[in-house]
């Protein structure tokens, strides 16, 4: 039995808005754990324009989507925030009035007395390719991410993609597959030239193979893949092949979220304005993720959001505690959390 | 100027288009679902469309970047483009598109 982490916030998602929650939360003296399916913080910021340039950020004429991420860690570090990369909160269950326990795809429990839903558009999940009955080949013989290098040694490995995942994975199992071919529909590729390079000296040492073309289909049996039938200019072909690693990019999907016992309102959980508050009491949801009228989905609202969630949660977490409100610029007490005084 | 947009269940809108506009923000402006997850940062490739013919021909040739997109796009077809990089203007009156399958969205 794993053992529980107890803290007092938990945070579903590290975009923008569940970082800024944390400087929010922290500054009321609460704790927070985040958990975020990507192997990074920044959620959209960092996984679909991190060299985008943002103008609607107040006082940033202009910034990046990472370099506002990079910004948020440094304005959140003073709070030490715990981080739960690469993991899906799959489970949250109410404890009467102790709050919450959340379960992650990786077995961690968190227990916390306030959870914060900041999950944007929903969890990134890999882009599944439209192949007929691919679903039974899932986990066994095709998979969308390497997990364990061994289940690809000595295999006939098919790669598919012309992106950095692509490219880095068939340069590190080119050495221990039995035999690798990569499949990209052009002869352009979207990763580091280096990688690419690397790539192009070992089709031409003939120690992999690249194929011009698309997947068409899929043939094998219990899930158990025989042959890859590809699409190519140059007509139809069939690889025989025990291992397909699809690298589409990643795609969003509300996930978990819907089983929660939420209110939802067009797949969006539905709060009031004042406190941001779910229809379960102590649970909360800010940023793209939530819907309210008059909603506009901005980064900047996210923020507001979280402000005010955060005096909301705290009330609730001490009930009997005075809520004073202040400023960083006058106060001595928040100053000495952010660190900024003795 | 009108633009023409099938949904997912093949019902042609009718939109008013906006000279200026980009066709994915009419498109998500008119409640049409359309995913459109990045908000029009030609990051993602889910406000894809097939464009009609008679129109497909008049864009501007697709940046590097959104050819990878659509490269990752598994229902690419050879008139596809991001609605997103569609900038709008009197010359595209009439534009007729298909909102792809991967990029049909709740309206």
């Amino acid at each position: 039995m794993t053992e529980e982490i107890a803290t007092d916030v938990v945070i579903i998602g590290a975009g923008p808005v569940g970082l800024f929650a944390v400087f929010e939360l922290g500054l009321l003296d609460l704790r927070c754990h985040l958990v975020d399916i990507l192997d990074r913080p920044g959620g959209q910021c960092a996984e679909l324009y991190p060299e985008k340039p943002i103008y609607d950020i107040p006082g940033f004429p202009v910034v990046t989507g990472q370099g506002l991420v990079d910004n948020l860690m440094q304005q959140i570090a003073p709070f030490a925030p715990e981080f739960h990369f690469s993991r899906m909160v799959t489970g949250l269950e109410r404890l009467g009035d102790e709050g919450f326990r959340v379960t992650t795809d990786d077995g961690e429990v968190i227990r916390a007395r306030i959870v914060v839903v900041a999950a944007g558009g929903g969890s990134f999940q890999p882009k599944r390719p439209p192949l007929d009955g691919i679903e039974a080949f899932e986990g066994k013989s095709v998979f969308y991410s390497v997990r364990r290098m061994d289940d690809f040694r000595d295999q006939d490995v098919v790669i598919v993609g012309g992106g950095d995942s692509a490219l880095d994975w068939t340069l590190n199992l080119e050495p221990i597959a039995r035999s690798l071919t990569l499949v990209h529909r052009r002869d352009e590729f979207k990763a580091a030239p280096a990688s690419v390079n690397k790539m192009k000296e070992l089709v031409a040492d003939g120690r992999i193979s690249f194929q011009l073309g698309q997947i068409a289909r899929i043939e094998g049996e219990g899930g158990q893949l025989n042959h890859v039938h590809l699409t190519t200019k140059a007509g139809d072909l069939s690889i025989p092949s025990t291992r397909l690693l699809p690298f589409f990019g990643l795609t969003m999907r509300l996930g978990p979220v819907a089983d929660w016992g939420l209110e939802l309102n067009d797949n969006l959980i539905a709060v009031d304005t004042e406190k941001f508050e779910s229809s379960v009491p102590g649970i909360f949801a800010i940023g793209d993720i939530n819907a309210y009228p008059g909603k506009l989905k901005l980064i900047l609202s996210g923020f507001h959001e979280a402000a005010l969630m955060a005096q909301a949660a705290k009330k609730l977490a001490s009930p009997n505690e005075r809520l004073v409100f202040q400023y960083t610029t006058s106060s001595t007490k928040l100053q000495r959390k952010l660190g900024v005084v003795g | 100027m009108k633009i023409f947009v099938t949904d997912a269940a093949g019902i042609e809108h009718e939109l008013e288009g906006l000279d200026g506009w980009r066709a994915m923000e009419v498109i998500r402006d008119w409640g049409v679902g359309i995913r459109a997850e990045c908000g029009g940062a030609c990051s993602c490739a889910t406000c894809h469309v097939y464009v009609d013919a008679a129109h497909f021909g008049q864009l501007p040739a697709a940046s590097d970047d959104e050819e990878d997109l659509l490269c990752s796009a598994l229902d690419r077809r050879d008139n596809s483009r991001l609605s997103c990089q569609i900038l709008l203007s009197e010359a595209l009156d009439g534009l007729r598109v298909t909102i792809a399958p991967s990029a049909a969205g709740p309206a």
